[in-house]
């Protein structure tokens, strides 16, 4: 049989309607929060108003007084055994002595309906001793900030650091000092990012069930639910098995939903109530206790030839990821030049605790600050040099077999696709309004495998049904169906995909690290492939041949040649119409973590334009240029691109952590944490390069997260070319525009 | 919490006069509701006034004075053109609350009642010199608008008091009007300054101005040197200097999530210039 | 707590319910006539994931109190499709994939329609305004924006 990786395709590269359209545009997809069971009751969260006290006495009679109150839990109600990662989660999910930042959960209660829940939680007596906090990353590394949790710091943390710097990183090559010494212009700036949420519209939910035999089950929005049971079952101490969990549809994720936040505490709650409980995030509450990203102080040096070559660059990332370690500071200093081929580099990274909310992934996590500093450097080295800011980056891409700032050999990878891509666009040389800058900037996420498990089976009139583990946050079902149709030959309506529970396969990572379609699909087209070896021996068994003279094309087994014999050919509906009396069911499973990835580049052009008196800045044009590898179903990929290009815009532009100097959060509301708004972009428009990953059957590579990382930088340098100021720190808020213009600094 | 629907103003000012626990007016609820959730304020006793009959009416009344109903919606007020036609800035500042969703529900009488220094309806209403219809246990009284507001959260209505109507007065000959409010995004912010100006014209020169300035002090408030600036002027450029000058003077603002002092106290001036700009062309049929 | 009885219509059918006064029309759809489609993504007006009609009216169905919708009618997502046939702008958004994830959907569809039958021929700055109080993270909002845009063309051509 030829199961060659394919180039031409039937099926991949089409837009047919994603399988799940329909229940989703008439309101009957069911989400997290869309669950309901017999006997059900509702829980709510005591939490803590304080960024930082110790917790004295808790006191729960009154609430427990309550009619309809049937629980309450606290930190006693979990595991007392653990330690690393899985004592830091559940601190996080619950406080233990202390509570650590603002809206830490303390304790819970269940009731017999939502609004008993909400007054009795207000029943529940919390005695605090509030310490000092810290909220700041460069505070938090001073002399004399408060320590949040003495101890934490790992072996990798130099002599002399503060206790609240948990981790440290340190590495690069070549020799930067001669390196600068060579260039014509050498700039070196500091920058600093807030943190951000990945704003999803959906607040975290689930329904929990847990009996005291050990045995449960959970409804949740996650991107990941193996991750959900491994987590809960840890904090609860159970045998990991014998929780199944579902994965509802998901209101969005971004990286925000691949951990546990209110999951474990309602399955506690299910447990001492002995009944179904359902527990529902506020707005407020998905604000202040789930997991926003780091913030960043960074600094970063490059120098330039007059002709436009790098000659070394330096960077140091202080990132705060709220009060445990976590930060990812080291995929920032991974990614955040590589872009470029560079000879000298050197890289430094500091994990800082602060009173914050434990930092969640968000798309690309850790990768959009990098590329901020990184590509605004650039573009000043470009700007003082006068050279175009497209060909700069071309002399110094990285292409395959550069050697990455960060180590390893590229692969074939897209970089110059993308910025020759850019260039040849209308958009890069048509002319600029008055007070409108242009911004270009490109970025990189490497993508991931991750162990991943599927199945597929054949029904008994031929059609297909697939069950994958990675739920579908962007109509990845669709792009399922469609690569096993390709795959079997067969119309991509007779394949209906599901994202089914724990207990129905292996081990599945999330949906994350924009491996969903690459690794998922991989598997998909593996387990086809595997159905495919199974009808074709059961057509073989049919005629009489060698299971190898059987050819599979078009959904059907063939004789592969005159020397096969002269069988017609059996349709996979014929060879399912028999499976029973030829030997039973016929499926496909595959089971891997895949390691052949593809990162994706992309290149972004923004125009932005500023009002001179007010410092309102407005996107006027946008376009977004990235290698796709290949597109399985091009809108969806176009939607990740435009998604990653809005989410970019808004924590170039509005978007914020604000906390008061009691470490209280300011702007627990969408009315206040301020997400782009329809009225607020322009349409982006998209390119689709197709630089095929070798490491895929078809060429995909993953494209959720590079889409995030241009934004920043280009944005920051649009506005920077608009006004003549060099804006350094985000948000690029209206007061920080004007008093720019107004040559009174930015800060 | 009790939930109260009078028939009469009279039975709503009873309930509220003899209420002894949280009282709120419930007109919209954009306010109110989201008070609830956040658990701000849960009232005691809430009373809906949306059974009175007539709060759903917009009345221009024959001297060509506008009387507006306590619980008409933004939405009605914008698709009411002869409103629009006479109080444009008025209509716009009550249109830029919130969403298409919000202005369904939200009131002219709930964004001044709320008392936020930053409401959107309200430093029109004030330039525009409207007034108020209070009732209370005591009696009724005519409240001018800058009037109602005493701090952010607070108005001067006494327990039991509710407005019960808003009086727009007659548009008259070659005025016009605008509000501009300056937010961060385009929509679904809280103005960090908000400007109203209301003016007429005898030929180009400005005869009447009246100047409202929101967000930038703890209530919104009437700026009379700003007006002053403008009156005698045919908005050139030496009024326009000192009406932002005047405004800018008038700021007493605050640093917050929203704005900075300094941010806000240069923009009330840009936009007083703007708003100046957008009325006196309509009080000059311009457009 | 004192329960109210409320007697509405919702989608031309008469439902009746209890209500708490302090819960609002959002929770009463949901948790107690079973319709699910209106999502809270916020609670306090600043998403639109609840939208539905009141009256005729687009509101945000968190910022009503169940016992509001007395006497009232009420439209929501569930109402939209005419049996098995989708509404245009349904069918639209499945085929221009203005969605990913989905949770907003709901309410910028009930939005959209609301639009569309007040202004047949809007402007895309026009959509953009209309929807602002309808938040996306998933899209950027630009696949949204030519499905209601192109639906509205083909509704006024008699496509």
């Amino acid at each position: 049989m030829a199961l060659d990786s394919k180039t031409e395709f039937k099926y991949i590269g089409t837009r047919p309607d994603r399988p799940d359209g329909m229940d989703k545009v008439t309101g009957k997809a069911r989400y997290g929060a869309d669950a309901y069971a017999p006997g059900m009751l509702h829980g709510a969260v005591v939490r803590s108003p304080h960024a930082h006290a110790k917790i004295v006495k808790i006191d729960a009679s009154k609430a427990l007084a309550m009619k309809g109150v049937k629980a309450v839990v606290t930190r006693a109600d979990f595991a007392t055994d653990l330690e690393g990662e899985d004592w830091d989660l559940l601190e996080n999910t619950i406080a233990g002595e202390k509570t650590l930042y603002d809206g830490h959960a303390v304790a819970a209660v269940a009731a017999t309906s939502a609004l008993i829940a909400k007054d009795a939680a207000k029943l529940v007596e919390v005695e605090y001793e509030i310490l000092p906090c810290v909220t700041d990353v460069d505070a938090a590394m001073a002399d004399g900030a408060p320590v949040i949790r003495d101890g934490a710091a790992d072996h990798s943390v130099p002599e002399g650091l503060h206790p609240n710097v948990v981790r440290y990183t340190e590495f690069g090559r070549g020799d930067v000092e001669a390196g600068f010494a060579a260039a014509d212009l050498v700039v070196e700036r500091d920058f600093k990012t807030e943190a951000v949420h990945q704003g999803y519209i959906e607040p975290h939910a689930c329904l929990a069930n847990l009996g005291a035999d050990g045995k449960g089950e959970l409804w949740c929005c996650t991107q990941g639910h193996w991750f959900v049971r491994r987590m809960c079952t840890a904090l609860l101490g159970l045998e990991t098995t014998q929780l199944r969990v579902t994965a509802s549809e998901i209101g969005g994720g971004f990286g925000g939903k691949t951990t546990v936040f209110i999951d474990p505490i309602a399955l506690a709650l299910s447990r001492a109530a002995g009944k179904p409980v359902k527990l529902v995030m506020s707005r407020s509450e998905v604000l202040k206790a789930s997991g926003p990203t780091s913030s960043a102080s960074m600094n970063v040096k490059m120098g330039m030839t007059k002709d436009g070559k790098l000659t070394a660059a330096t960077a140091v990332f202080r990132m705060q990821g709220g009060a445990f370690p976590g930060a990812p500071m080291d995929m920032t200093t991974m990614l955040a030049f590589s872009c470029y081929d560079l000879d000298n580099v050197h890289h430094e990274g500091f994990d800082v605790m602060t009173n914050r909310p434990k930092q969640a992934a968000y798309r690309a996590p850790g990768a959009p600050m990098g590329a901020f500093a990184v590509e605004s450097v650039m573009d000043e080295l470009c700007q003082g040099l006068g050279l175009d800011p497209i060909d700069a980056r071309l002399t110094n891409a990285v292409k395959e077999g550069t050697k990455s700032s960060f180590g390893p050999r590229y692969k074939a990878v897209g970089l110059i696709e993308t910025l020759e891509a850019a260039k040849a666009h209308p958009h890069y040389s048509a002319p600029l309004a008055e007070n409108t800058g242009r911004g270009i900037a490109s970025g990189y996420w490497m993508n991931w495998g991750g162990e991943t498990s599927t199945s597929l089976a054949i029904g008994e009139d031929g059609t297909v049904q697939v069950g994958v583990g990675t739920p579908d946050i962007g109509g990845s079902r669709a792009s399922m169906a469609l690569m096993a149709a390709e795959t079997l030959g067969i119309p991509y309506e007779n394949v209906r995909v599901d994202v089914v529970d724990t207990a129905s396969l292996g081990v599945n990572e999330p949906s994350h690290g924009s491996r969903a379609t690459y690794a998922s699909g991989l598997a998909v087209i593996e387990s086809a492939r595997e159905a495919i070896t199974k009808l074709s021996k059961r057509a073989a068994d049919k005629w009489g041949i060698d299971a190898e003279a059987v050819e599979w094309r078009d959904g059907a087994a063939h004789p592969s040649g005159p020397n096969a014999g002269d069988f017609t050919p059996l349709s996979i509906a014929d060879i399912a119409g028999e499976m029973g009396s030829t030997g039973g069911p016929i499926t496909g499973h595959h089971d891997a973590s895949p390691t052949g990835f593809g990162g994706s580049f992309g290149t972004h052009i923004v125009d932005v334009h500023v009002d001179p008196d007010t410092g309102k800045s407005t996107v006027v044009r946008y376009t977004v240029v990235q290698d796709a590898g290949k597109a399985i179903h091009p809108s969806y990929v176009e939607g990740q691109f435009q998604g990653g290009a809005a989410q970019g815009i808004g924590w170039a532009l509005n978007e914020e952590y604000i906390y008061d100097d009691d470490g209280r959060l300011q702007n627990d509301v969408f009315l206040d944490y301020r997400i782009p708004v329809a009225s607020d972009l322009p349409m982006i428009d998209t390119v689709i390069v197709e630089v095929p990953n070798p490491g895929h059957p078809y060429g995909v590579r993953g494209v959720g997260e590079t889409g995030i990382t241009p934004p920043l930088p280009a944005v920051a340098c649009a506005i920077s070319h608009a006004i003549g100021h060099r804006m350094t720190r985000l948000p690029i808020s209206p007061p920080r525009v004007l008093r720019a213009i107004q040559g009174k600094g930015i800060s | 919490m009790k939930y109260h629907t009078p028939a009469t103003f009279e039975d709503a000012v009873g309930i509220a006069a003899n209420a002894t626990g949280v009282t709120r007016f419930l007109a919209g609820g954009t306010d109110v509701l989201v008070q609830l959730r956040a658990d701000i304020v849960t009232p005691d006793d809430l009373i809906d006034v949306k059974h009175i009959p007539g709060v759903r009416d917009m009345t221009q009344n024959p001297d060509g004075s506008w009387t507006i109903g306590v619980a008409v919606a933004g939405a009605e007020m914008t698709e009411n053109p002869a409103l629009i036609a006479d109080w444009p800035g008025v209509v716009e500042g009550m249109d830029l609350i919130g969403s298409t969703q919000v202005q369904g529900r939200a009131t002219l009488t709930g964004n001044l009642c709320n008392g936020s220094p930053a409401g959107d309806a309200v430093p029109g209403m004030i330039a525009a010199g409207a007034s108020v219809s209070v009732t209370g246990p005591d009696g009724s009284r005519e409240v001018a608008v800058e009037d109602i507001p005493t701090g952010p959260g607070r108005t001067s209505l006494a327990k039991g008091e509710m407005v019960t109507a808003v009086h727009l007065p007659a548009r008259g000959q070659n005025g016009g009007d605008a509000y501009l409010r300056f937010i961060p995004r385009t929509e679904m912010d809280i103005a960090v300054v908000g400007c109203a100006v209301n003016l007429r014209v005898d030929g180009d020169t400005i005869t009447e101005a009246r100047v409202a300035l929101g967000a930038v002090a703890p209530t919104a408030r009437l700026v009379e040197d700003a007006a002053t600036a403008l009156i005698g002027s045919k908005l050139d450029d030496a009024a326009l200097e000192a009406l932002a000058a005047a405004a800018s003077a008038a700021c007493n603002p605050i640093d917050d999530k929203r704005g900075t002092i300094e941010f806000r106290t240069h923009v009330a001036g840009v936009l007083a210039q703007r708003a100046a700009k957008i009325a006196y062309a309509r009080a000059r049929g311009e457009k | 707590m004192t329960q109210v009885h409320v007697t509405t219509t919702v989608n031309g059918d008469e439902v009746e319910f209890l209500a708490d006064p302090r819960e609002t029309l959002l929770d009463c759809l949901r948790d107690k006539v079973g319709m699910t489609g209106a999502k809270e993504g916020c609670g306090t007006g600043d998403c639109g994931a609840c939208s539905v009609t009141l009256d005729g009216r687009l509101v945000c169905s968190c910022l009503v109190l169940g016992v509001e919708a007395e006497g009232k009618d009420i439209g929501t997502i569930e109402g939209m499709a005419d049996g098995d046939d989708l509404h245009p702008l349904q069918a639209k958004f499945i085929e221009y994939a203005a969605l990913q994830c989905g949770i907003c959907t709901p309410g910028i569809l009930v939005a959209t329609e609301a639009l569309l039958k007040k202004s047949p021929d809007p402007s895309e700055e026009e959509v953009r305004y209309w929807l602002a109080g309808n938040l996306c993270r998933c899209t950027g909002y630009d696949k949204i924006i030519r499905a209601v845009l192109d639906t509205a063309r083909d509704l006024r051509e008699g496509v």
